[in-house]
């Protein structure tokens, strides 16, 4: 039983493989940027506009204002990287009607490769809002013997982040995969449908955690606030 | 017993055990989370965008601990590595 798109090997050449994973992730980046190229192509501000726009400004809307709440200042700033990972994620969970089709994040290189692109980026969005020392900074916050658990904890989450990922679409198709074998037809659609709710709620998560880990780091300590005497009129 | 015996009871109990015992406590942890959550949006209806995203990261984190232990069943069950060795072992003796 295959645990992964990884093992299903289209074409090999000595150490170079082109497998299922390889496959199902260019798939799904070709449809986002061709989709939205053709899309965007006619942006206007007038009345009357195609409906596919509407749905990207939906899209882009709410993207926003979930960044913004999440006590992020400046979504705008951070709206590509979040916004393309949550895109990305939902729609190779999407994709999942399509038969024959796997989603590439039930592949743990995929989910570790969107993981060390959050890790790389929380430092790179840090040190760009608070300068090198004042990143550096953060990590030693309530004391200096919370240096090593901060850092334990960045590594930590980042796993987490992967694994996440990986265990909830990969537990999506393999339940779908063990059902087939055992009562097919009407029972296994009931299970995709499941597959497709956990792997939109699971987009949403990780990109929401992603964001509130960039919040953490580019969140400016106050300064400690003196007393003041309040003078009564 | 023989080693192969040993190694492959010791892995189909491991994966019975890490599945059922990993889950009870998110389980129990995730309801907690939701009464807690409803006992506040019954308190403060207007807050309940924030209340609901909460919720959902929330549960999201006790989610994964269960995922941790369904992902080493899986490994012991398909990609168990102590079993590999030993079949390779095996059927390198009988090609002998």
């Amino acid at each position: 039983m295959r645990l992964s798109p990884d093992q299903l090997i289209f074409w090999q050449h000595g150490f170079l493989k082109l497998n299922a994973t390889i496959v199902f992730t260019w798939g799904v980046m070709l449809v986002l940027a061709v989709g939205a190229k053709l899309i965007t192509r006619n942006l206007t501000t007038e009345h009357q506009r195609s409906r596919w726009q509407d749905l990207l400004e939906i899209i882009v809307t709410a993207i926003t204002t979930q960044i913004g709440e999440v006590g992020l200042k400046n979504p705008r700033k951070y709206l590509s990287f979040l916004g393309t990972i949550f895109l990305f994620v939902a729609a190779s969970a999407l994709c999942t009607v399509i038969p024959g089709y796997e989603p590439p994040t039930a592949s743990l290189s995929t989910t570790a490769a969107l993981a060390l692109c959050v890790f790389v980026a929380v430092p790179l969005f840090g040190i760009g809002e608070l300068g090198i020392g004042g990143y550096l900074k953060s990590y030693v916050e309530p004391t200096f013997i919370m240096l090593p658990f901060n850092i334990i904890s960045e590594v930590s989450r980042t796993l987490a982040l992967a694994v996440r990922l990986f265990g909830n679409m990969m537990s999506g198709a393999m339940i779908i995969a063990i059902l087939l074998t055992i009562t097919p037809f009407i029972f296994p659609i009931v299970m995709t449908l499941l597959g497709l709710l956990t792997g939109m709620v699971q987009a949403y998560i990780f990109s929401i955690l992603a964001a509130v880990y960039i919040a953490a780091a580019t969140h400016k300590p106050k300064p400690a606030a003196k007393s003041e005497v309040v003078p009564t009129a | 017993m023989d080693n192969m015996t040993l190694i492959a009871v010791a892995s189909i109990a491991t994966a019975g055990f890490a599945t059922s015992i990993g889950c009870i406590a998110p389980a129990l942890g995730e309801g907690r989370a939701v009464a807690t959550a409803l006992t506040a949006l019954a308190q403060q209806p207007d807050a309940s965008a924030t209340i609901t995203r909460t919720l959902f990261v929330g549960l999201a984190m006790i989610e994964s601990t269960a995922i941790y232990c369904f992902v080493v069943s899986m490994i012991l069950i398909f990609a168990n590595p102590f079993w590999n060795h030993m079949i390779a072992g095996a059927a390198a003796a009988a090609a002998k």
